[in-house]
């Protein structure tokens, strides 16, 4: 089984530098009460000095553990087996002495949640100045230098003062810079990064993203990026290796990669992404396997169209070696028929056309006016009082018609959440205006806000929260119903056909959230929300709690559901590729006000504020060679706190525009005057 | 997982959804009531439950002997035909008397846990939901009740209402019984109140009374059931103590918890003055702990599968 890659390997002529990193045919099982779980199962891959591998996979993949078993970081739970080589040293099995030597001085790792890294009771620089001097002999006073010097190189600001400072006194992007600081302050051969930007804002990712690029020029290590987001390997990473149920299912070279992905995995992946240009979503149907349960062959045959009797009787071991390795068996055909994702996870609904309909003829169905919200700041401990107040929305403005998307952008805290919750309230708001389905929500009587409420519904985030675990599907699904004044049967009887209208089974009532998968469950979450037949469905993140490859399906049933119900949205999201996709308008919030609105086309293709620049500028797209060609906008530091309102403009602190191109007079407009209108600025780019 | 998951009610699927009139899903209370059948710990313990109140109330009429007839020529006898399970210091028929103690103890058990538990869920999990003023005094009452001595003032009080007999008695234990609950309850319901099913419930427009019932109380109903079944087992052991000391079940009234007092000196040379009262009540508290433990598992919808799924693989592998 050479057939045309071994050629392509001669040709990549790969070099024969020993890697630093070698992981061979690693197994990890885990130990529980319900017996062994194959977490890896023989993975294969090897890092050069100065090259950056990203690895990619589904949640629960073995992506993390692969890293963990690297670091020598397993539980004891855990089996290992196989072997992995940090240069010429063996991890596996290597007693915790050699292991402390070899972490650090030859590798270091980052995590996806650096406070727990960080011991929150020493200051941050006595901690880098502690990880030199364990492995270097240098003096107390030197290593301090070299924590400052460090904490400068991952661009923390006033170094010198803020090496002084607890971890908790740091913020999110902070701290990460300060574990990279950490990571790289020994010169090692490899860095292991753990999904490190994915508890971060898109702004600081792209901050982070970068600080990681420059640590790693710096001391020339390999970087093994451990990431969910096909966006990030792609701005990062040489190869790419993918992930499935414990296995790499395919390595190459990145641009090859996503260029001509070979397995079928790989192409129903990159076809689930959002992304621009693309109108369809494929979604991989089924999910995961359980790690338990693995059917024989191809642990992909179950959701795999291409899939006959070939895959499901011996798993497909990796062919093609260090060039482009695929495990599938059909590899070769899917090239030579030159499959495209398309092609093979036919999209369940057609394409989607914007058809330009006049805006203003259409009736409003939500609008928000100067929308503000603020919540006390309490202080001492045994008599609360009022000590201040957190702007959480301080001027939002917001105008859905019928039939349409609005996409609401923000980073966390910019009070996206804040503002569904007063929308939803239906109650007389703090300050500025809100309009629903042509009511004004000042005035309602009891009466009205209960039918109002039948025509406002909302999906959450987490769909495993958002459900009554102890309720049968049917009852979750009847609830609104039931809250609208339906007797039970007529509510039970409306119950399968929402459950068919979501793409789940009528007999599905009768079981619990639990017995579904993540992406089903927000299905019910969607149907429950439909049962009342709303005409407005506020979308609170309704897919980042799930897979690419389930998202995908999600996002394409909200689209058919838009199109047969003629339902409007106010979709939330962080994501703006998921909002470049779904909306047909977009809103983007900064620090508890609108700064942007406008067509999704038009703000995408022309930004006007600073803000919304730089945000579009951060998001990773996955595409090697965009990526690696645009210019970005990086901002400078982390959003402000709401709890001080500042005079002027809130951005200015982080406004490229601010810092470097005004003349006097414009900035000390900024700093005085609160710029309004449709985009808040005062010096809107056109 | 899908294929699978539902196992119990795996034989009644298949059915329903095939039939063109699949009208109404079942709710939760006919899916709970079915894994209850379905799990032997709760019928187990639910049969004899319902075979010790057939014995109370049924058994009596078996015998001649009433719980406060005196036979003068059978002191401390030992089985016989004439006394089944043998007589007392006095001559009284231990079988009759067991009975009439048996039929006491379980309503008061079953009764004060019952009363204690609802008291304790209702008034904790509104504290907690509803907040506020509700809350300041819900939690004011109780940490008052917690001080008052509850033995000194059921004392003071019981003489008073012998009149009005047991049931009094029963509901006086409850209301010195729920408080510990209550708490715990209050502080389930304040984290449950974040959660975002019950936000969105009440974003819903869903009753907050309702979303007490249906959403607050079935998510702590684990907890409240493991405390009911100790409670039980609590209620009959005060009463004992409070009966000791000359408050509640008095003679010739007797309760298990009289007759264990008064036989647990003459457990080695009389046994059945002892063993039989005692041996009554471990089955009693048993059953009431294996009834609990079958409706923890048919409430939570998620514990049996963890069970039926390791049985499944056992099956398999063999
Ligand atoms: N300590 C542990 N004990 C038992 N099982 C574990 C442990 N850590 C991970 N697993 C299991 O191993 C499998 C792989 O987990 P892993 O964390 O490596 O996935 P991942 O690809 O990093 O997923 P994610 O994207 O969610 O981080 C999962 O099924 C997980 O439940
Ligand atoms: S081996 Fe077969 S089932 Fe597996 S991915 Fe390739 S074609 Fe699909
Ligand atoms: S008003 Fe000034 S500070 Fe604010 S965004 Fe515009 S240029 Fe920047
Ligand atoms: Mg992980």
């Amino acid at each position: 089984m050479t057939g045309p890659y071994a050629e392509a390997r001669a040709e990549a002529g790969v070099e024969t530098e020993a890697p630093v990193l070698a992981l061979r045919d690693l197994r990890v099982d885990f130990t529980g009460p319900d017996g062994p779980l194959p977490a890896v199962r023989g993975v294969d891959l090897a890092l050069r000095r100065g090259e950056v591998l990203g690895l990619v996979g589904e949640s629960g993949s073995g992506k993390s553990t692969v890293a963990l078993a690297a670091m020598g970081l397993l539980p004891r739970t855990a089996r290992v087996g196989g072997s992995v080589r940090v240069g010429g040293d063996e991890v596996l099995g290597a007693g915790e002495r050699e292991l402390a030597a070899l972490r650090g001085r030859r590798m270091a790792m980052v995590f996806q949640d650096p406070l727990s890294a960080l011991t929150p009771v020493h200051r941050v620089g006595d901690q880098i100045a502690e990880a030199v001097r364990i492995h270097q002999d240098v003096g107390r006073e030197h290593a301090r230098r070299r924590a400052v010097e460090l904490l400068d190189l991952v661009g923390i600001p006033d170094p010198g003062h803020r090496a002084r400072a607890y971890p908790h006194e740091f913020s999110g992007g902070m701290r990460q810079r300060a574990m990279i600081a950490m990571a790289v302050a020994n010169d090692p051969d490899v860095i292991l990064a753990d999904e490190p930007t994915t508890a971060l804002d898109v702004t600081v990712q792209a901050q982070i993203l970068d600080v990681l690029r420059t640590a790693q020029r710096e001391t020339g290590a390999a970087l093994l990026l451990v990431s969910h987001d096909l966006g990030v390997i792609a701005g990062m990473a040489d190869r790419v290796a993918v992930m499935y149920a414990g296995r790499v299912v395919e390595s190459a070279p990145a641009p090859e990669l996503f260029a001509a992905p070979r397995m079928p995995y790989t192409l129903g992946l990159l076809g689930a992404v959002p992304r621009p240009g693309a109108r369809v979503l494929t979604p991989v149907p089924g999910t995961p396997p359980e790690l338990r349960l693995l059917p024989r062959g191809c642990p992909f045959a179950p959701r795999c169209p291409l899939a006959d009797d070939a895959c499901r009787a011996a798993e497909p071991e990796p062919v093609g070696g260090e060039g482009h390795s695929v495990a599938c068996v059909k590899a070769n055909e899917v090239v030579a028929r030159g499959l495209t994702a398309p092609e093979l996870f036919p999209a369940d609904v057609p394409a989607a056309v914007r058809e330009e309909v006049p805006r203003d003829g259409l009736p409003a169905v939500l609008r928000v006016e100067g929308l503000a919200k603020t919540f006390p700041v309490l202080k001492g401990a045994a008599l609360r009082r009022r000590g201040g107040s957190v702007y959480a929305v301080d001027g939002v403005d917001l105008d859905i018609r019928r039939g349409e998307t609005l996409g609401l952008v923000g980073e966390s805290g910019s009070g996206k959440s804040t503002t569904l919750l007063e929308i939803l309230r239906l109650a007389s708001p703090e300050a500025g205006e809100v309009e629903l389905l042509g009511h004004d929500v000042r005035g309602l009587t009891k009466r009205q806000a209960r039918e109002l409420r039948g025509s406002v519904q909302i999906v959450f985030q987490d769909p495993m929260a958002s459900l009554d675990p102890r309720m049968t599907v049917g009852d979750i699904v009847a609830e609104p119903l039931r809250a609208q004044g339906a007797d039970r049967g007529t509510a039970a009887r409306r119950v399968p056909e929402l459950l068919r209208l979501v793409g789940l089974e009528a007999a599905h009532a009768a079981r619990f959230p639990h017995e579904f998968s993540g992406g089903q469950r927000q299905r019910i979450g969607i149907a429950r929300a439909l049962s009342v037949e709303p005409e407005l469905l506020v979308l609170d993140e309704p897919v980042s709690a799930l897979d690419v490859s389930v998202q995908a399906g999600v996002l394409n049933l909200l689209r058919r559901l838009k199109d047969e119900l003629g339902l409007a949205y106010l979709f939330v999201s962080h994501d703006l590729s998921v909002i470049r996709h779904v909306a047909d308008r977009v809103s983007v919030m900064y620090l508890g006000r609108t700064v942007e609105s406008g067509p999704v086309e038009e703000v995408f293709a022309r930004p006007r504020h600073p803000y919304t620049r730089a945000l579009l500028s951060a998001v990773p797209v996955p595409d090697p060679v965009v990526e690696r060609g645009r210019e970005r906008v990086l901002l400078a530091g982390d959003p402000p706190s709401p709890v001080v309102r500042a005079e002027g403009c809130g951005f200015r602190g982080r406004c490229p525009l601010y810092a470097t191109g005004l003349a006097p007079e414009g900035r000390s407009r900024c700093e005085r005057e609160r710029p309004s209108g449709a985009v808040a600025c005062h010096f809107p780019q056109s | 997982m899908t294929t699978t998951a539902a196992t119990p009610s795996a034989p009644v699927t298949p059915v329903t959804a095939g039939e063109p009139t699949e009208e109404r899903p079942p709710g939760r209370t006919r899916v709970a009531l079915r894994r209850f059948a379905a799990n032997p710990n709760a019928v187990v313990g639910a049969g004899v439950l319902l075979l010790l109140f057939l014995l109370a109330f049924a058994g009596p009429h078996l015998t001649r002997w009433s719980h406060t007839d005196i036979d003068y020529g059978a002191l401390r006898q030992a089985p016989s035909a004439a006394h089944w399970w043998g007589t007392n210091r006095i001559g009284q028929d231990v079988y009759a008397q067991v009975l009439h103690g048996l039929q006491k103890s379980l309503l008061i058990g079953l009764l004060v846990a019952l009363f204690a538990t609802v008291l304790a869920s209702v008034v904790g999990a509104c504290a907690g939901y509803f907040g506020g003023w509700t809350d300041r005094i819900v939690t004011f009452c109780i940490d008052l009740l917690l001080v008052f001595p509850a033995f000194l003032i059921i004392a003071i009080v019981s003489p008073r209402l012998r009149d009005t007999g047991w049931l009094a008695f029963v509901g006086l234990l409850a209301v010195f019984g729920w408080m510990i609950t209550a708490r715990v309850v209050r502080s389930m319901t304040r984290s449950l109140k974040e959660r975002d099913f019950v936000r969105a419930a009440q974003l819903m427009g869903v009753h907050p009374l309702r979303i007490v019932f249906r959403h607050i109380l079935p998510n702590v109903s684990s907890f409240l059931i493991v405390d009911a079944t100790i409670a039980v087992g609590g209620a009959v052991m005060s009463e004992t103590g409070l009966s000791y000391f000359g408050f509640g079940v008095q003679p010739p009234d007797v309760s298990l918890g009289t007759l264990i007092a008064d036989g647990s000196g003459a457990a080695l040379t009389y046994p059945w003055m002892f063993f039989f009262a005692a041996g009554l009540l471990v089955v009693f508290v048993l059953a009431v702990n294996f009834l609990g433990d079958g409706l923890r598992d048919a409430l939570d919808p998620t514990s049996a599968q963890h069970r039926r799924r390791r049985r499944r693989r056992k099956g398999g592998r063999a």
